[in-house]
């Protein structure tokens, strides 16, 4: 694919870029292998790739935080290597977890930063008014940073790199455990100075729909340059080879979804509103078990599907990625078929942190092999819902009974039959994989012979075997979840919660991580997982969205979806609903206050 | 771009120390370190810790309840260094020196005043040896008492010849003629608090930086490194000053020491000092990108060897002769000579002149090291 903007000279140039990267103790991984790509002035180029492609080392290479082991590097024609300090001087950068100093207020944050590019005190008086209207932190000018919502931080980060206006913007995923709401905050503020100033761009994501948005694209793996071009370019890719798939009454697409993603003549399926999108090879893969995507899509209406630049991007992936990504699961002991028990009942729970309401007076029921989606913005109170339910944190008021047991009153008994995965990587970074999952099969009370099958069978089905003598802080991203999960299902536990499991995860672990919490439900276990993708929202049973501590709505995902301001010409997304849903709320919310 | 000139530069120092002040006010850790710690410090140093023996608890075992015995008895009863307990019986006494209750017995037998009458009176001096240092001391003491007595006896004109001898030993030190351990505590005390304030807040600050990835957007802005450097410096070299003042003044006015040399001169090596530590705590930090390894680092490198090995506690001539030669290398050594001189000795510029330079030359040394060290990389 050519430059799309052959007349305009890009801003950043790369030529055969060679990055690697030697741990102590450890294989050397080549971070970048041959990068050549150049990002056009005055517009958006995303860098999109599996977790491991080599965006943040790019990202880094570029604003002179790392030396190249081999190739060129220029920006805004300097070679980075040979005057990194001039890069610096022209460009701005938003690292991942942006540096903010949290003992400095917002307005302290934004100050520093315009001292430190020598931003005039006219040109403050005319920049700042806009910066705070673009991020809306106007009102919270004089409050810490360290006490800003994630949402917010970002903003923040934002607007610090933005006290003047660069010459290049670096952001490296920065909507990373961003809300939906937040995210399309962020996204207006860049779209708006790409737009009105022609600010030019380069930013890393893992989202796709991001990536769409953008004016070049460049994919990335595993250090390499798989495709760069127009968005559409991308999409195009997977041209008449996408299909949606109507099922016939009865079938659960999750279900569906997951069985064609064994078949040799499909390389993506995502379940969508109740149907089955999906996308044929481009010739039928070795690797795959199946028979054929006929065969598990008998009875359904199959009809040809616009493509979408995850499909085209999926495509690309598989290419080069062609083993089988997606793993099931299988339970050594099957529970009881699926039927209408109600595992986790929650009735009028109620939460206070002093004389502030967590959670206010919020209700549900989920069934046995069910898969339950929390949903809501930073600090909706979905990770104290959750801390309550497992018995972490013990509920101010109301019902509470997982697995016929009472949470407020028998908090052990309940917790045997749960198990959980944190946020955040909870397993002792410095222990191996086998002895990690050695100390939490002897904290659930195993022992002996039960113990060693145990940990066999989260090895083998987690295939962690290979890492097993790595000490877990050092796996790989998608290997440390793998971990995660597997040390919470050690006790065959009936109901498995999740907090945030694929936050910073790309499409293809996702797809791998959804691939097994469906076999999962379709073996008994319940589910009740919190997420920030609203596409994963398809892949529940049932969903709440949460907003403040309370529980807006409720029901089938596509329910949910109708919820959405019907006035827009296209079919409302997910996304389109959840914001539309909390965004109603809170205008109700205000004016209630007002009336007040 | 005119990033290069030295008012850009200024003034992105002054916003770095801006924010570094900001921080240091409002992160109650610093606070604690910069300025509660050496209050504590120097409360704890000032009144409790003191080397001095006093109140010794001494069993006096009075076997002989003739009037030359109570006076010796009175002797010990009414000195400040004694607490004496009297016992009739050398039983009871053993029974409170195995508790541990007394650490000395002092036993004054039967025939006491017998013996005394004929010129060769014995006084049995039992002492507790668990800490020999101690131990030494308290029989310096009961020796003292006991001529006490014999010098009063003699001076009432009662001739004689008794436990104690006749020669009266007349102690001396010179430079601590009070031989009050404050004297030597408090400008070791000085010590402890630069080190503290200079290497182990400056190590925590700035591993905080790379822990909480602030330096990594700091980095891709036209501040240089050796601002940053400065940026560090400067806020905690302020605080140092800080805490060197508060220790003068408690030193002055609540210890009563006397400082003999001159306040520049003090002044001027407690700067060489603090910029030393300084460099140590920057060195540390870039080295170690973790807070809590940094601070026990910052304690093992620098404040454990100023409180052991720096001749604060303990007497460098007495310590074995290679331990002796690791303590060249610490710059509390020569910190610690350099202010025993200044509060106690005066400007004695044969000793102030070497040490400084010594100091001045590990400044330098540092400087240059934690300048090399911090460069705006992240490999």
């Amino acid at each position: 694919m050519k430059n799309t903007n052959g007349a305009v000279p890009a801003v950043l140039v790369t030529r055969d870029l060679h990055k690697r990267f030697q741990p102590p103790r450890l294989p050397a991984v080549q971070a970048l292998d041959g990068v050549s790509f150049e990002a056009p002035r005055g517009m958006l180029t995303a860098l999109v790739g599996p977790d491991g492609a080599g965006k943040t080392t790019l990202m880094r290479l570029a604003a002179g935080l790392l030396h190249a082991d081999s190739g060129e590097l220029t920006v805004l024609g300097v070679d980075v290597s040979a005057d990194p300090q001039q890069i610096q001087d022209r460009i701005s950068y938003m690292p991942q977890r942006f540096g903010l100093y949290e003992d400095l207020t917002v307005a302290e944050n934004i100050d520093l930063y315009a001292d430190l590019h020598g931003v005039s005190p006219e040109a403050r008086a005319e920049r700042y008014p806009r910066l705070m209207e673009m991020t809306a932190l106007g009102p919270f000018k004089s409050r810490l940073a360290g006490k800003l919502s994630g949402g917010m931080k970002q903003k923040l980060g934002l607007a610090c790199t933005l006290v003047r206006s660069p010459e290049l913007l670096l952001l490296d995923e920065p909507t990373v455990g961003v809300d939906p709401l937040s995210r399309r905050e962020l996204w207006e503020i860049v779209r708006q100075l790409v737009d009105t100033q022609g600010l030019t761009v380069l930013l890393s994501t893992a989202y796709l729909d991001e990536a769409e948005r953008c004016g070049h694209v460049i994919v990335l793996h595993q250090g390499k340059v798989l495709a760069q071009g127009q968005p559409s370019d991308i999409t195009d890719i997977a041209r008449n080879r996408v299909f949606v798939a109507e099922l016939p009454a009865g079938q659960n697409a999750r279900v569906v979804q997951s069985r064609l993603l064994d078949e040799p003549d499909v390389i993506d399926a995502v379940p969508d509103a109740g149907r089955v999108r999906f996308v044929r090879a481009e010739r039928p893969r070795a690797t795959a078990a199946g028979a054929g995507a006929a065969n598990a899509l008998v009875g359904a209406q199959v009809s040809a599907a616009t493509p979408r630049f995850e499909d085209g991007f999926m495509s690309l992936l598989r290419r080069v990625a062609d083993q089988e990504h997606a793993s099931t699961i299988s339970l050594d002991r099957p529970l009881a078929a699926r039927d209408d028990e109600v595992v986790v009942h929650v009735h009028d729970l109620v939460r206070k942190f002093g004389a502030f309401t967590a959670v206010d007076h919020i209700s549900f029921d989920v069934h046995r092999g069910a898969i339950f989606g929390l949903l809501g913005p930073n600090g909706a109170g979905k990770t104290t819902t959750f801390r309550m339910l497992c018995g972490l944190l013990p509920a101010t008021d109301g019902e509470l009974r997982v697995a016929g047991a009472d949470v407020r009153h028998a908090r052990a008994s309940a917790r045997a039959h749960l198990g959980y995965v944190a946020q955040k990587f909870s397993l002792y970074g410095a222990l191996t994989v086998a002895e990690n999952l050695d100390f939490f099969a002897s904290a659930y009370g195993l022992r002996g012979s039960r113990k060693g099958a145990r940990i066999a069978w989260a090895m083998e089905q987690f295939e962690l075997a290979a890492h097993a003598h790595e000490p877990s802080g050092q796996l790989p991203g998608g290997y440390k979840q793998r971990l995660a999960m597997a040390a919470a299902l050690l006790h065959e536990p009936e109901i498995l919660f999740l907090d945030e499991p694929t936050s910073g995860a790309d499409p293809l672990a996702r797809r791998a991580f959804w691939r097994r919490i469906t076999a999962l439900a379709e073996q008994g276990v319940t589910i009740i997982v919190t997420t920030h993708f609203m596409q994963e929202a398809e892949y529940c049973d049932r969903i709440a969205i949460m907003d403040a501590g309370r529980v807006l709505a409720e029901g089938r995902p596509e329910e949910i979806r109708h919820m959405a301001d019907l006035s827009e010409a296209h079919e409302p997304s997910m996304e389109d609903a959840f914001i539309a849903i909390v965004e109603r709320s809170r205008r109700n919310g205000q004016s209630r206050e007002v009336a007040a | 771009m005119s990033a290069g000139t030295w008012r850009d530069k200024a003034r992105r120092v002054r916003a770095l120390m801006v924010k570094e002040t900001r921080q240091v006010i409002r992160d109650p850790s610093s606070i604690a370190i910069g300025v509660v710690l050496p209050m504590i410090l120097i409360l704890l140093f000032g009144y409790g810790l003191s080397l001095d023996v006093k109140n010794v608890p001494v069993a006096v075992v009075v076997e002989d309840p003739g009037p030359a015995a109570r006076e010796l008895v009175a002797g010990f009863q009414l000195s400040p260094y004694f607490h004496a307990q009297i016992t009739h019986a050398m039983q009871p006494a053993e029974k409170l020196m195995l508790e541990r209750s007394v650490d000395a017995i002092v036993r004054i037998p039967a025939d006491f005043e017998r013996r005394v009458n004929s010129g060769s009176a014995e006084v049995q001096v039992l002492l507790h040896g668990g800490d020999a240092n101690r131990a030494r001391i308290i029989q310096g003491y009961v020796q003292g008492a006991i001529q006490a007595w014999n010098a009063r006896q003699a001076a009432e004109g009662k001739t004689m010849t008794g436990a104690g001898g006749s020669v009266t030993v007349q102690q001396r030190l010179w430079f601590n003629d009070a031989n009050e351990s404050r004297y030597f505590l408090v400008p070791g005390l000085i010590v402890l608090v630069m080190t503290l304030i200079g290497a182990l807040l400056t190590a925590m600050v700035m591993a905080r930086e790379w822990e909480r990835g602030t330096l990594e957007s700091l980095f891709v802005t036209p501040v240089r490194s050796d601002e940053i450097l400065l940026g560090k410096t400067l806020p905690y070299f302020l605080l140092g000053l800080i805490g060197l003042a508060l220790c003068i003044v408690a030193a002055k006015y609540l210890f009563h020491v006397p400082l003999r040399g001159t306040l520049p001169v003090l002044l001027g090596a407690s700067t060489l000092y603090v910029l030393v530590a300084l460099g140590i705590g920057l060195l540390i930090s870039s080295a170690v990108k973790n807070q809590m390894v940094a601070s026990q680092l910052a304690m093992l490198a620098t404040f454990m060897p100023a409180l052991m090995l720096s001749g604060f506690l303990f007497d460098l001539r007495s310590m074995p002769a290679p331990i002796r030669l690791i303590t060249y290398v610490l710059p509390a050594r020569y910190y610690v000579t350099l202010l025993q001189t200044i509060f106690l000795a005066g400007n004695v510029w044969r000793v102030i002149v070497p040490n400084m330079l010594v100091l001045a030359g590990m400044a330098a040394l540092l400087g240059l090291g934690s300048r090399a060290a911090t460069r705006k990389r992240l490999d």
